[in-house]
């Protein structure tokens, strides 16, 4: 991952000074949710209103991963049929939204997040239980990519 | 002793590997040095993966293989021996359904007993500091002599939920999660660890279950009744004494399928009714959602109508696995001085005790967890889960206290780790066996306080500093938990 390396990068030549964790949000149910409350340790380094559009954004994406609605019946009834041998050719909707998000977050991070000096790492690392945030210190000369 | 299995002898090579190569402890190149393993060798759970991790299953399976011989036997004896009658005298659709329900049987079958459940990984080290400080800032300065359990409450749907906080994976556990004590692992959707498919059933592999013990029921009831068919329609030729010397399996296919029947169909019933409900068994059988609780009590997660609950529990989305089996295991991500660094040095120990950490591989207990395992399970022969119930059915219990004293109760046991890797038999039913595992796997998934009985029987093999504070670490979190 080309988006490892420059973070890689951003580590090598900044100390990481803390982390950050966004739990998870239980008030609708058992959906994968993330609370969008703005963590007070990311008040000097991070925007606000940009911080909680990057968490509904995301908090959008694993609704429709888990939406269940016409699509989602019907491939849950053609895994059936096939005994779910048509997920040896096929990824599941669900699979496909978490690529979606892995590319969201990566874009996220180079675009608004690495310049700061932050960097998120996708919740299914944490297997879905947290958003960590990792803090830098940015000791290099330069700033962080 | 140890039973050797496919993924052994890959994992003698690594490990050999690790000794020649490293000569001295705290070798900070560690990641250069030790080739690349992948994440399920470092799974903390008890549970015994195949097939490089394709395959995840728990610990014991011996009762598995029983539902898998019982199914083998029945029908096989069925095709062999009243198939080619009833082929010929009624129709022969009648080996093709019995073959498509067989297959399909085994199909559901395999894929409950080898599937994930819906395992949560445990906390990172510092995820669960963070979640540490959280708690003491939420808690102030207790008086009492034991802080109270840890709870969060949070509401769903208008319902109060509590949830609870797992001090062995050191999260709060989701709502509808609970904490296998047979595979020691945290399982979304819990709903109860089932001997007779040799795993726990949980979110991700309710749906096959279900089609296992719908299917089975079909089957059984398939076979029961055309052999009767079969033995009626012989002894009006032959006569019945005739017909049971020329058909002898005839008898024990009724005799197996008679009694699996009650207990299977009974099984596919109440299940059945529990996906209308969208509950699982835990939550039924401790009344959560019942209004005899009280007037405003209701299930929150239920969709409202049947047929949606259905729909969702069979035919929703598919959550992939969170534990990433296959992957490699990343030497940059947050984790303690790895202890296999103190175990290099003791060449044969170390192999053998790698080799009795892995999971797969520790056979030699099975009367320990066979008696818990068996005991709810021998009530009836094909009755499956209803007799694992009271096993998983109770992972939760109502207060996190008995966490505590699960953790509790295994500090005594420090003192008796001279025996090594010997056998340690607890209400919980800990093996120590599978303990060594944790020391000598570094990487990612153990959390700094490191479940605290776990790791005390290696210290009568050897005392490497980190496994001390490792130690220490867990110790300072209990100590923490009880002080004023």
């Amino acid at each position: 991952m080309a988006n490892a390396h420059n973070l890689q990068d951003l580590q090598h030549q900044a100390a990481v000074a803390s982390k950050v964790y966004v739990q998870r949000d239980y008030n609708s149910g058992t959906i994968c949710r993330f609370q969008t409350k703005f963590p007070s340790e990311l008040e000097s380094r991070v925007d606000r209103q940009q911080f909680e559009e990057t968490m509904h954004t995301l908090n959008n994406l694993y609704a429709e991963a888990e939406k269940i609605g016409g699509k989602s019946y019907l491939e849950g009834c053609l895994a059936c049929m096939t005994a779910y041998t048509i997920f040896l050719c096929m990824e599941t909707h669900y699979e496909k939204v978490l690529k979606k998000i892995a590319r969201f977050i990566k874009e996220q991070n180079e675009k608004i997040y690495a310049p700061l000096g932050l960097l998120l790492t996708d919740p299914i690392e944490r297997g879905l239980r947290v958003v960590e945030i990792t803090i830098f210190e940015d000791r290099s000369i330069g700033s962080g990519r | 002793m140890l039973h050797l299995r496919v993924a052994e002898p890959m994992r003698e090579c690594e490990y050999s590997q690790i000794s020649t190569r490293s000569s001295t402890p705290m070798e900070t190149p560690y990641k250069k040095r030790t080739p690349k393993r992948r994440k399920w060798q470092a799974f903390p759970g008890r549970n015994k993966f195949f097939c490089n991790g394709r395959i995840m299953m728990a610990r014991q399976t011996g009762v598995f293989y029983l539902t898998l011989v019982l199914i083998l036997v029945t029908s096989g004896l069925f095709f062999a021996f009243d198939c080619p009658f009833l082929s010929m005298q009624i129709t022969p659709a009648i080996p093709v359904i019995g073959g498509v329900l067989f297959v399909f049987v085994l199909g559901t079958l395999f894929r409950t007993s080898f599937s994930d459940p819906g395992v949560l990984p445990r906390a990172t080290p510092d995820e669960a500091a963070d979640l540490e400080r959280q708690i003491d800032v939420a808690n102030g300065s207790s008086s009492g002599y034991r802080p109270p359990p840890r709870t969060r409450e949070v509401v769903i749907n208008g319902q109060t939920v509590k949830l609870k906080y797992c001090f062995t994976c050191k999260i709060f556990r989701p709502p509808r999660a609970s904490h296998c004590s047979l595979c020691d692992n945290c399982v979304e959707r819990f709903d109860h660890h089932c001997p007779w498919v040799g795993n726990c059933v949980g979110k991700r592999n309710y749906r096959f279950f279900y089609m296992f013990i719908l299917s089975l029921s079909f089957l059984t009831i398939f076979i029961f009744a055309f052999v009767i068919t079969h033995v009626i329609l012989r002894s009006h030729r032959y006569g019945f004494l005739n017909t049971l010397k020329d058909s002898p399996a005839s008898v024990l296919e009724v005799v197996v399928c008679f009694f699996s029947v009650w207990s299977i169909v009974g099984l596919s019933g109440f299940h059945t009714y529990l996906i209308s409900s969208n509950q699982t068994t835990n939550e039924d059988i401790k009344g959560s959602w019942s209004s005899k609780r009280g007037k405003g009590n209701y299930n929150p997660y239920s969709h409202g109508n049947v047929f949606t609950n259905c729909c969702a529990a069979l035919c929703g989305p598919l959550p992939p696995s969170l534990i990433d089996r296959r992957g490699f295991v990343q030497s940059d991500t947050p984790q303690p001085i790895p202890p296999t660094n103190g175990i290099t040095m003791y060449g044969s120990t170390q192999s053998q005790s790698h080799m009795a950490a892995a999971t797969p591989l520790l056979q030699s207990e099975p009367v320990i967890l066979t008696d818990e395992a068996f005991l709810p399970g021998r009530t009836s022969l094909g009755g499956p889960c209803s007799g694992a119930l009271p096993l998983g059915g109770h992972p939760t219990p109502p207060t996190s206290t008995p966490n505590l004293s699960c953790d509790n109760d295994m500090l005594p046991l420090r003192n008796e780790q001279s025996d090594g890797l010997r056998h340690h038999h607890t209400d919980g039913g800990h093996h120590h066996f599978l303990t060594p595992e944790e020391a000598p796997s570094p990487p990612g998934m153990l959390p700094c306080g490191s479940p605290l009985g776990h790791s005390h029987t290696i210290q009568g093999f050897y005392n490497p500093a980190s496994q001390d504070s490792l130690h220490e670490d867990s110790v300072r979190g209990l100590v923490k938990l009880s002080s004023v």
